[in-house]
């Protein structure tokens, strides 16, 4: 069972990473010929970083568009992000991170369990309006749904095993610590558990493969991180200078 | 106006735009004409639809995500949010999920999905995948001619996501397999050939040129110069070549040149680089952009200027601002102590900052304006040294000209401007159904703005903006004439230096 588990998310892992850095080095790697930046943009790099910066954190334009999806979408992400973070205990020692991020982290303990609430509320709002809004219906396929689905359950795991059937927190964290040296101990057998961390290793085999491509790619767009500053400098793509220096 | 009867139904003007329920196929049946084979192998495409289409466009499709990083995040990164489903026009006018941004993207991204990632390969099912077959070929070719690129979704997608970005893929991969769109390719082909979009030669130019200075001449006692290819002028000016006859344009063009005098400035018209406009970015064509773009930089070495200055349009502008040093650059042959290129508002602006041109407002006074930002000015551009001019000079200068003015409704203009409908390639009568429709949102601003405000007149900075003004108005029960160039109430009101003000009409 254990070794199962093991085996699976190091399978998991080596998908995700992997997966990950070929697309950002394909998205890296893929020029940018023209400036193409949403104006009125910021006409310095550290206005673009401001920028990437509102729309990462606060999902600027998102709130320019709609509303509610801004709200549920928003309510989603940031609880999991401190989900996430809160999760950090399982898989890093505190010895091994410098200690101020640590008392971060502990910091953060007591509003991750709220954060979850976050999570899930935001992601049945989402859902509701996957369905009920007839122009995100017609644009939603399968997958559109699935997603909300298996977050909601990787949610919904989590929290019966917070409030409703307790696991051996220590039993897992040793599991995963153990996961880096490649010597793991047993993990408990808990019917929420199970569900757990199998939805969490589908999560992360298939994300390299889905739209969960905007995480790299929201970096990546080039209507937001380009400077506004085509006629103060020259920008020139290498297959375009090729194509100059031809004729 | 239009000879026949139109075949289809103008929507209501309701009181505020409303977000329609999706309604499958409204708009199914409209694409362009199809280019006839000289245009297309005159740009460098087969003539005619190949046999191995299939191939050739996903081969086409791979090429050019390996170029363009927008093409490749675009197509990886939409997480179906919706934000941009109720944004276009051209959706909030026909109903037809298809001409919702992410409803065009899908077009295409289907088809990346089915054969350029796993998720496709192995569950097209699942995440939306699908063949491309001939019938998704002509949904490209009909719902990607119903885009203007105006970029009114991406403002408000969260990862910028530029439905232009996709629609020119997709324009590009269609001609590159020889189903190119008759409109754009016979245009760029005339400018290849003559010059402009219009196919005016030098001579017309010239004499169109001289009957503007006898205009003036007789209207103003002041000889101002309209010059054509004149060497050692100090600024050529680029402008579409709209502004050489039509109405309103050609009132622009006479205020572009009162503009000049009065800056004691030399300018000049260059027959060879008679266009500002530039359709090699209509069909995603970085090869035809660039050759439209280098004559212009041909054009200024020859006649040997000091600054390039354009004239009121719209994508012009975009390719200007944006894309012209990137194309035909480095202009390091002009004088660097000014923008290259520089905006003829910009030029306007800094005239009348600086006190050198007079005014008398009271000459505008029988109308009440209001301004539509162009889309690709507003969102694609910028003016003067802060993010942002491109919005506040045009009104700037419109109020240093004019004692009434007011804005529309401000979700309609600025960044969120609606388009007027027509540009994008779509400037053509083959697809008035979608021009007509897709003017809904921004006829609806413009009705509500002269009801409440009084506004009598709209002013535009685009050459696509005023003609398809000039055609659609009347569809909603307004007036073609209410479309104006602001170089046209400019020249109304300026005051030149020995000007005889004596036969202003008093009314
Ligand atoms: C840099 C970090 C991230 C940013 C800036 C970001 C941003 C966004 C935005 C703006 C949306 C659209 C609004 C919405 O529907 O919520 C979205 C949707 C979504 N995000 Fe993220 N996200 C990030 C990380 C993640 C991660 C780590 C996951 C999953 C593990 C994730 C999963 C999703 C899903 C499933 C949706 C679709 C929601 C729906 O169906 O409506 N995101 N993201
Ligand atoms: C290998 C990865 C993971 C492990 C080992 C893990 C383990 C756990 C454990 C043991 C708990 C119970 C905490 C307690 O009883 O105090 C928990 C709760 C939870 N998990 Fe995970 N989890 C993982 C990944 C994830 C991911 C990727 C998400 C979100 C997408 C997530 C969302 C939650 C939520 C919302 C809770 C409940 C609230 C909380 O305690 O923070 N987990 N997880
Ligand atoms: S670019 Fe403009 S016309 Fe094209 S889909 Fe976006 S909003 Fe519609
Ligand atoms: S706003 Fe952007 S991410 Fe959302 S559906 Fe439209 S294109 Fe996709």
């Amino acid at each position: 069972m254990s070794y199962f588990f093991a085996l699976l998310f190091i399978f998991a892992t080596l998908v995700l990473v992997i997966g990950l850095a070929r697309k950002i080095i394909q998205y890296a790697r893929t020029p940018a010929p023209l400036k193409i930046a949403t104006t009125p943009a910021p006409i310095t790099r550290s206005g673009v970083v401001l920028r990437m910066f509102r729309e990462v954190v606060f999902f600027e334009s998102l709130f320019k568009g709609t509303k509610w999806t801004w709200l549920f979408g928003w309510m989603f992400h940031i609880g999991l992000f401190l989900v996430l973070l809160r999760h950090l205990r399982y898989f890093v020692e505190p010895s091994w991170l410098p200690g101020w991020i640590w008392t971060l982290i502990e910091l953060i303990q007591p509003v991750g369990i709220y954060a979850a609430f976050a999570m899930v509320a935001g992601l049945v709002g989402l859902f509701l309006r996957r369905i009920f809004v007839d122009r995100v219906r017609y644009i939603s396929a399968p997958s559109d749904y699935l997603w909300l689905i298996l977050l909601g359950f990787i949610g919904f795991s989590g929290l019966m095993m917070k409030f409703v059937s307790h696991t051996d927190v220590v039993m897992v964290k040793q599991f995963f610590i153990g996961l880096w040296t490649l010597s793991w101990g047993p993990l408990p057998v808990d019917f929420p558990l199970i569900v757990h961390l199998s939805l969490v290793a589908i999560l992360m085999i298939f994300f390299p493969f889905s739209k969960l491509l905007h995480v790299p790619g929201v970096f990546f767009s080039p209507t937001r991180n380009q400077v506004d500053n085509p006629r103060e400098k020259r920008h020139l793509a290498p297959w375009a200078k090729a194509m100059e220096e031809q004729n | 106006m239009a000879k026949k009867k139109p075949t289809f139904e103008t929507p209501e003007l309701g009181e505020y735009y409303e977000v329609p329920e999706v309604t499958e196929g409204t708009m199914a049946h409209l694409s362009p004409f199809v280019a006839q084979p000289v245009h297309n192998t005159d740009l460098n495409f087969p003539g005619e639809l190949v046999d191995d289409w299939h191939g050739k466009a996903l081969e086409k499709l791979d090429d050019l995500r390996t170029r363009y990083r927008s093409l490749q995040v675009y197509l990886d990164s939409c997480v179906k949010c919706g934000a941009c489903t109720d944004k276009c026009h051209y959706y909030l006018g026909t109903k037809d999920p298809k001409n919702m941004p992410v409803g065009r993207q899908d077009l295409l991204r289907k088809v990346y999905r089915r054969y350029f990632t796993f998720a496709g390969m192995f569950f097209p099912k699942l995440v939306g995948a699908a063949d491309l077959t001939r019938e998704t070929l002509d949904e490209w070719y009909s719902y990607y001619h119903q885009c203007s690129q105006c970029r009114r979704c991406s403002v408000f997608c969260p990862y910028g996501i530029d439905t232009a970005e996709i629609s020119m893929a997709a324009r590009e991969i269609l001609d590159s397999i020889g189903y190119g769109q008759k409109y754009c390719n016979e245009i760029i082909a005339k400018l290849n050939k003559v010059g402009n979009n219009l196919g005016l030669p030098g001579p017309a130019l010239a004499d169109t040129l001289e009957g503007l200075e006898e205009d003036v001449f007789d209207e103003t006692g002041v000889e101002v110069k309209y010059p054509l290819d004149q060497k050692g002028a100090d600024i050529l000016l680029v402008t579409p070549s709209a502004d050489f006859f039509a109405e309103p344009h050609v009132d622009g063009l006479i205020g572009y040149g009162k503009v000049f005098h009065e800056a004691g400035l030399s300018w000049t018209i260059s027959s060879y680089a008679s266009e500002a406009a530039n359709f090699g970015m209509f069909i995603g064509s970085y090869e035809n952009m660039r050759r439209v773009s280098l004559r212009i930089r041909k054009a200024a070495m020859d006649l040997g200027v000091k600054r390039v200055v354009f004239g009121e349009c719209g994508h012009a502008w975009r390719v200007a601002y944006a894309f012209l040093n990137t194309l035909a650059g480095p202009f390091d042959f002009l004088d660097p102590d000014y923008p290259v290129p520089q905006h003829i508002m910009e030029f306007t602006w800094d005239q009348i900052e600086k006190g050198n041109l007079n005014f008398d407002k009271s000459a505008n006074d029988e109308m009440t304006l209001t301004f539509h930002d162009s889309c690709n000015v507003a969102r694609a551009t910028r003016m003067g040294s802060k993010p942002g001019g491109q919005m506040e000079i045009p009104r700037n200068v419109i109020k240093a000209v004019c004692n009434n003015y007011a804005d529309m409704h401000y979700d309609t203009i600025g960044e969120k401007t609606f388009c007027c409908g027509g540009g994008g390639g779509l400037l053509t009568d083959d697809l008035m159904e979608i021009r007509v429709k897709g003017a809904l949102p921004r006829m609806t601003a413009l009705r509500n703005v002269m009801e409440e405000e009084g506004v009598t007149h709209i002013a535009a900075i685009c050459a696509i903006c005023k003609s398809q003004f000039t055609k659609v108005l009347p569809y909603y029960g307004m007036d073609m004439d209410q479309i104006v160039s602001i170089h046209q109430l400019v020249s109304n009101a300026i005051i030149m230096t020995g000007q005889n003000t004596d036969d202003v009409e008093t009314k």
